[in-house]
């Protein structure tokens, strides 16, 4: 008799992980989200190698005679601002804020979005009306435009930008939720669940969260590259963080003004931009297609009827 | 039919109204001196208690929000600080400008997103279905601000450089006063609206229509020997357009409210271009006008978002 080699049980988790694990474009998203924060936690280490602080002025040398910024080189590895700071530095310093504020608003925002999106669809009645008609109503306003209007009588502030951010993007989080909740919540073990004395808190935490866990894990990756955007937006219209801490948006406001003689403005802060964003779009996707396998089985029966 | 019309346009009302209330409530209730603000910061207690007269600042909270809304009910948006224009003139005399960019820029990125969309999903992980996959991805995750920024540095100053002078940069020209000029004024401003938006609708269409595929009536359909031409367009196609529909009228409301980073970009004297300068002037008025004109203008697409939808679902009528 052959011994049989035991199986190993793999769980939903374990299988995400292994499928993502295939997917190339997701693992070179994951290693340039990796990169990212490790140059931002490393970030003191970029100004003191080169010597020059985020918002440290180098009039003299970062300037030429005329008042023009200096182009990339010896001193200045990425080139100079107008200001005569240093590209590279406030590049660094920049993925902090992007980094910070976009995880930090996509935190909240599920978190937000996952309470009151559960709880309308668990306690149903008045409340589920109630609170339905309120993310109606945060998904039908024009968020950009109340967001300045909003950080424009707050005084913008990073603080405020998390905050201004977080509320224009729970609502969609919410109504998804409440969704997939109202389809469990008559499942049988629901039910037995409640048949067995367990209370509210309980099913919610125990029966339901861990269901609902994958939908929202999908939709905090991808409002992460959103909210960063978001903030980026902000920054740049200059009602987001506000100078001098270097922020990849407001160094994109500051390019407008020196786009014809110094193109470094613009490239190197707009291609950390464009790389994050992307980065974490890919790997949302991904993650997406992970735990969704319907997608799957869809993407297969398209293709077989359309042969 | 006519009863959803009625409800859903109750409800618009309701939410612009919240719209409104919160502005005046963040704006006139919350602890900072308007008439501080207006004045200026060398004016004499004399001048800022009349302006604050002037104003009706001195009266209780109630009265002032129900003069507010007595105003915004007869369409009356106020005076700038500034400019002393009244803030409907601003919108009339700016809202031409934001509508051509609006307009122009969805029949771009609706034809483009949808056809995109349609021709990858109806050949699944085919080289083609991955290059269009790509390409929406890359333009979906870049910010409008840096697109618009890119394509004025290469399609404006390069080809300037090139001693090509294709696009103009920054300005507007009326339509009225040469059709063509408009249009070349626009197009760079088109195609960041039309790139950004595009992608978004392209992985919108996509999806959804791989999701209509997977339905057993498509099988049906095609089991009845209907062309595969007509099973995309007239069956898969027409019941992945809802959330289509739904994000179209939610863009083009926002849009028509001011593109603001588009504006600010190519330096369109648009309502978007407006607001963000208002703020920078403290310019209350004009700021809480354009935010609730276009809040309105939301709302109003959202209502003719329900009623496509009762056109395209005939379920829904009976309701």
């Amino acid at each position: 008799m052959t011994p049989v080699a035991p199986i190993r049980p793999r769980g939903p988790w374990r299988l995400a992980s292994e499928r993502i694990g295939r997917d190339r474009a997701a693992i070179a998203a994951i290693a340039t989200i990796l990169l990212a924060a490790l140059v931002a936690v490393a970030a003191p280490l970029f100004a003191a190698l080169t010597g020059h602080g985020p918002a440290e002025q180098f009039i003299e040398t970062g300037l030429s005679s005329n008042g023009i910024p200096v182009g990339p080189g010896h001193e200045f590895w990425l080139g100079c601002d107008g200001l005569g700071r240093d590209v590279l530095v406030r590049v660094v310093y920049g993925a902090r804020i992007s980094l910070l504020v976009g995880v930090l608003a996509s935190l909240l925002a599920v978190v937000c979005g996952a309470v009151v999106g559960v709880s309308a669809a668990w306690y149903g009645g008045t409340l589920d009306a109630l609170l339905s008609r309120l993310m109606d109503a945060v998904l039908s306003l024009p968020y950009l435009l109340l967001a300045l209007a909003l950080a424009a009588l707050v005084g913008p502030s990073t603080g405020i930008s998390v905050v201004v951010i977080a509320f224009f993007n729970w609502a969609a989080v919410g109504r998804v939720l409440r969704g997939e909740v109202l389809a469990i919540r008559e499942r049988e073990y629901v039910q037995a669940a409640r048949a067995l004395g367990a209370g509210h808190a309980r099913i919610m935490f125990v029966e339901i969260l861990p269901v609902v866990a994958p939908t929202a894990i999908v939709y905090a990756t991808l409002l992460i590259p959103s909210s960063i955007g978001f903030e980026a937006t902000l920054s740049f219209l200059g009602l987001g963080v506000p100078p001098p801490t270097p922020s990849w948006g407001n160094m994109l406001a500051d390019a407008m003004a020196y786009y014809k003689v110094a193109w470094w403005l613009l490239l190197f802060p707009g291609a950390a931009l464009l790389a994050i964003t992307l980065a974490f779009n890919v790997l949302g996707d991904s993650v997406r297609d992970v735990f969704d396998p319907r997608f799957e089985r869809s993407v297969a029966r398209a293709r077989g009827g359309a042969a | 039919m006519i009863g959803l019309v009625l409800r859903r346009a109750g409800g618009g009302a309701l939410v612009v109204w919240l719209v409104a209330s919160a502005v005046f409530v963040c704006y006139f209730a919350v602890p900072h001196d308007v008439a501080r603000l207006i004045a200026g910061k060398q004016a004499s207690e004399r001048t800022v208690a009349a302006v604050r007269a002037r104003l009706e600042l001195d009266r209780p909270v109630a009265v002032q929000y129900l003069h507010f809304m007595g105003r915004l009910a007869r369409g009356d948006l106020g005076v700038s600080f500034v400019t002393q224009d009244s803030v409907r003139a601003v919108i009339v005399r700016d809202l031409p400008v934001t509508a051509s960019l609006a307009l122009g820029a969805a029949a771009l990125w609706l034809s483009a997103g949808l056809l995109a969309g349609v021709v990858a999903a109806t050949r699944p992980r085919s080289r083609l279905d991955r290059a269009i996959t790509t390409v929406a991805l890359f333009f979906y995750s870049m910010p409008p601000f840096l697109l618009g920024q890119l394509l004025l540095f290469f399609c404006f100053y390069r080809l300037y450089l090139a001693g090509v002078e294709l696009f103009p940069p920054g300005s507007y020209v009326p339509l009225t006063e040469s059709p063509l000029q408009w249009a070349r004024f626009l197009a760079l401003p088109w195609l960041t609206i039309a790139l950004a938006n595009g992608a978004t609708y392209a992985r919108l269409t996509r999806s959804a229509m791989l999701d209509a595929f997977g339905e057993d009536y498509i099988r049906t359909a095609r089991s009845k020997g209907i062309s595969e031409r007509r099973v995309v367009l007239r069956h898969a196609l027409r019941s992945s357009l809802a959330p289509i529909v739904t994000q179209f009228g939610i863009d083009l409301g926002t849009l028509l409210g001011g593109a603001i980073v588009t504006e600010v970009v190519f330096g369109l004297p648009g309502l978007g271009r407006e607001v963000v300068q208002a703020i920078t002037r403290q310019d209350l008025p004009v700021i809480i006008g354009v935010t609730i004109f276009g809040s309105a203008l939301v709302v109003t697409a959202n209502v003719a978002v329900d009623l496509c939808y009762a056109l395209l679902d005939p379920r829904l009528r009976r309701r």
